[in-house]
């Protein structure tokens, strides 16, 4: 008689249900994500106790916010979780595609005719962070582990400072009305709009679930397998033959259009872009939510993102207190998950995990090493 | 290369949208002097803090993103010493010499141990457990930012989000003119005193048992464990040593500014500092002093060059100009290599 891990009390509850995830087959996999995404798509409907966060902040602008914090960590652990790569200036790309966004349709715009459809906006925005992505991340990406980070962290501050002081940027004054998506209710009023966090949250959800198909798809492929080979190590990575610094820039790239998506949401909802919400401190707090939740687990960087974005909103703390709370919160978390709320692991793809378990009779066992659970060469390593 | 492109870019595409900015080259001729005398005393203090973060970098191979919040509490310290000793804002009390240096060194022992002690707290809260669970180095990035807001919010609540009013224990005062430059006192005192501290420093780690140690743990922590270093000690004597520094930082930062002490005025000072300290090798002793003195000096040039709204800028595009020519800085050696 084999012994079945699953039924060993030694083996913790997080390895058991992984265990029994990846030993059902697709379709039972399906069956149970749709209800998920159902639920989730759902949550604007449950604004009572457990969930609401009112009276203090509006419930759906609170999913939204969440929601939206969660779309740019995901957009940043392709370039932190899955390729390793410090960035801490991601807000720059934020940045980027919410000015974009109020320059082509924003009345202040220095363009003569800035009434572009939502739908034209978007493409165009998430084609121009990409080319930042390309600009800032071809001198940077030579560089490395902590120089990458304070470098990155300076072109994020420059983006703010030129938004600071270009003249058609329009500083602190900003774009008024910047344009959202098209459509009306059946009584001709708008359907986004700046108050009902609704539909923006729906929206937001659903760009998720299309990154997060085109992400786990993206890792799957050569070019996931080169980011992780670069972030366990990268000089092997280059011996082996992965041309690594154009694998940085794709992943630069690719984060940079998702930050740029989200920002477009962001600047639509608020209707308005300045200088204002641009600084380092935001773009820490995009890192934040990714570490907290486990750097390169996708489902880990969303939790990572509610975390940060809708707990404060749902303790409703007075605002003085809040960030006071938040801090300390960062602090006791990371002490007691060092790898995060949910942490990456390594794992095989579907085809091989069936192979291992008709090879050894049990599912996977699904490995917890890899750099970014490494404490590297400091001290206590 | 790459570099010079992009900031042609950068230049063309200001100009072609409107141009804000233009080359005041006449300007900077004129103040040369005052701009680099000026630069150097700012740079200082940007050298001090950038050695806590190079120590902390060099031993324990991670950023203290809190080192700005100990500067911080450091500026508070000094301030509060002021106020106790009955200094108000906006009157500068007329005492003779001897009590105004016995005042002004008095506040920056106050400033000093209140760094330091942050420091050490901040070690063992946010640093230690982790240590202790073997966690990966971004974690420590995040505790630390973590602690930072924390520690900005406390002083947000107890103090209010507006600048304690500022006090001068000192008016400024030419003491003499070079070459169009007007020289005061304080710059002299600053700069002086900040360079004594920086040779203490730098004779500490260089030349003393306890700065052979933490050499030794920053070159590597375990075979230094096995020759009898106690890492702990050690790790804990770096932090105090940054916090010491920063906290004389926060005396002098107090005494030139012409604001008065802010919550979150640690934080650009910090990035710059931190900067700096990447600027001249992180982990190198020696590199975040000339990064220092060099960062205050070129942001001043920058200043005068493209106006005051250009400053950051200045300083991050020589960082990344500097570190596209040197990927570790200008003197670019870990703290372990650095000379036996």
């Amino acid at each position: 008689m084999t012994a079945q891990p699953t039924s060993n009390a030694n083996v913790p509850f997080g390895q058991r249900l992984r265990d029994w995830w990846n030993s059902r087959s697709r379709f039972e996999q399906w069956a149970c994500i749709i209800p998920v995404v159902v639920f989730v798509y759902l949550l604007p409907y449950l604004n009572f106790f457990p969930l609401s966060t009112e009276p203090w902040t509006d419930y759906e602008l609170a999913l939204f916010n969440a929601a939206r914090l969660g779309l740019i960590a995901l957009g940043l652990n392709v370039v932190l979780g899955q390729a390793g790569l410090l960035d801490l200036g991601y807000v720059g790309f934020f940045a980027i595609g919410a000015y974009v966004a109020a320059i082509m349709t924003s009345p202040d715009s220095f363009l003569d005719n800035p009434d572009y459809s939502w739908f034209v906006v978007v493409p165009v925005a998430m084609v121009i962070t990409m080319i930042s992505g390309i600009v800032i991340g071809t001198p940077t990406l030579r560089l490395r582990g902590d120089y990458l980070a304070i470098v990155t962290l300076g072109f994020g501050e420059m983006v703010r400072l030129l938004a600071d002081n270009i003249d058609p940027l329009r500083g602190n004054r900003g774009f008024q009305e910047v344009g959202r998506p098209p459509g009306t209710y059946a009584d001709g009023s708008p359907i986004f709009t700046q108050t009902d966090g609704k539909p923006w949250y729906w929206l937001t959800i659903t760009c998720i679930i299309v990154v997060l198909v085109l992400v786990g798809n993206l890792e799957r492929s050569r070019v996931g397998r080169a980011w992780v080979a670069i972030r366990e190590d990268e000089d092997a990575a280059e011996l082996m033959g992965v041309p690594t610094f154009r694998f940085k820039v794709w992943a630069f790239v690719i984060g940079a259009a998702v930050g740029g998506l989200s920002g477009v949401l962001y600047a639509g909802q608020i209707g308005f872009v300045n200088n204002q919400r641009f600084d380092v401190v935001t773009s820490i707090l995009f890192v934040a939510a990714v570490v907290l939740g486990g750097s390169g687990n996708k489902l880990g960087v969303l939790l990572g993102a509610l975390v940060i974005s809708y707990v404060p909103d749902r303790l409703q703390l007075a605002p003085e207190y809040r960030f006071l709370f938040f801090g300390l919160a960062l602090m006791v978390l990371m002490v007691f998950r060092p790898q995060g709320l949910l942490g990456a692991r390594q794992r095989l793809l579907a085809r091989g995990r069936q192979a291992y378990v008709r090879l050894v009779g049990r599912p996977e066992q699904v490995g917890t090493e890899s750099a970014l659970t490494d404490s590297g060469s400091g001290v206590g390593s | 290369m790459d570099l010079p492109l992009l900031l042609n870019f950068v230049a063309t595409v200001i100009q072609a949208s409107g141009g804000s900015i233009d080359f005041n080259t006449q300007l900077l001729a004129e103040r040369f002097w005052a701009n680099t005398i000026d630069g150097l005393a700012y740079g200082s203090i940007y050298a001090l803090v950038a050695i806590g973060y190079t120590l902390v970098y060099g031993v324990l191979k991670l950023i203290n993103f809190a080192h700005s919040e100990v500067f911080i509490v450091g500026a508070f310290g000094a301030y509060a010493t002021f106020v106790m000793l009955g200094y108000q804002p906006g009157v500068t009390l007329e005492t003779g010499l001897g009590p105004l240096i016995a005042n002004l060194t008095l506040a920056g022992l106050v400033a000093m141990l209140c760094s330091a002690a942050t420091a050490f707290l901040l070690e063992r809260v946010a640093y230690r457990p982790l240590r202790r669970r073997n966690a990966p180095r971004l974690v420590f990035l995040i505790t630390a930012i973590g602690a930072s807001f924390a520690i900005q919010q406390f002083f947000l609540i107890w103090r209010g989000g507006n600048p304690e009013p500022s006090i001068r224990l000192l008016r400024p005062e030419a003491v003499f003119e070079f070459e169009n430059a007007r020289i005061t006192q304080i710059q002299i005192i600053v700069f002086v005193a900040a360079i004594v501290l920086l040779l203490v420093a730098d004779t500490f780690v260089n030349r003393t048992r306890l700065g052979r140690g933490l050499r030794a743990v920053a070159q590597d922590p375990d075979t230094a464990a096995l020759m009898g270093v106690n890492q702990e000690r050690v790790i804990m004597l770096t932090f105090a040593l940054g916090g010491l520094l920063a906290g004389a930082a926060a005396l002098f930062y107090i005494m030139q500014i012409p604001q008065g002490v802010l919550y979150n005025g640690g934080f650009i000072l910090g990035i710059k500092a931190f900067t700096a300290a990447v600027l001249g090798g992180i982990g190198n002793l020696r590199g975040a002093v000339l990064g220092g003195l060099l960062l205050g000096v070129v942001e001043n040039y920058g200043q005068t060059l493209f106006g005051g709204e250009w400053r950051d800028v200045v300083a991050f595009v020589v960082l990344i100009a500097v570190l596209m020519v040197r990927p570790t800085g200008i003197l670019g050696e870990s703290l372990g290599k650095a000379r036996v």
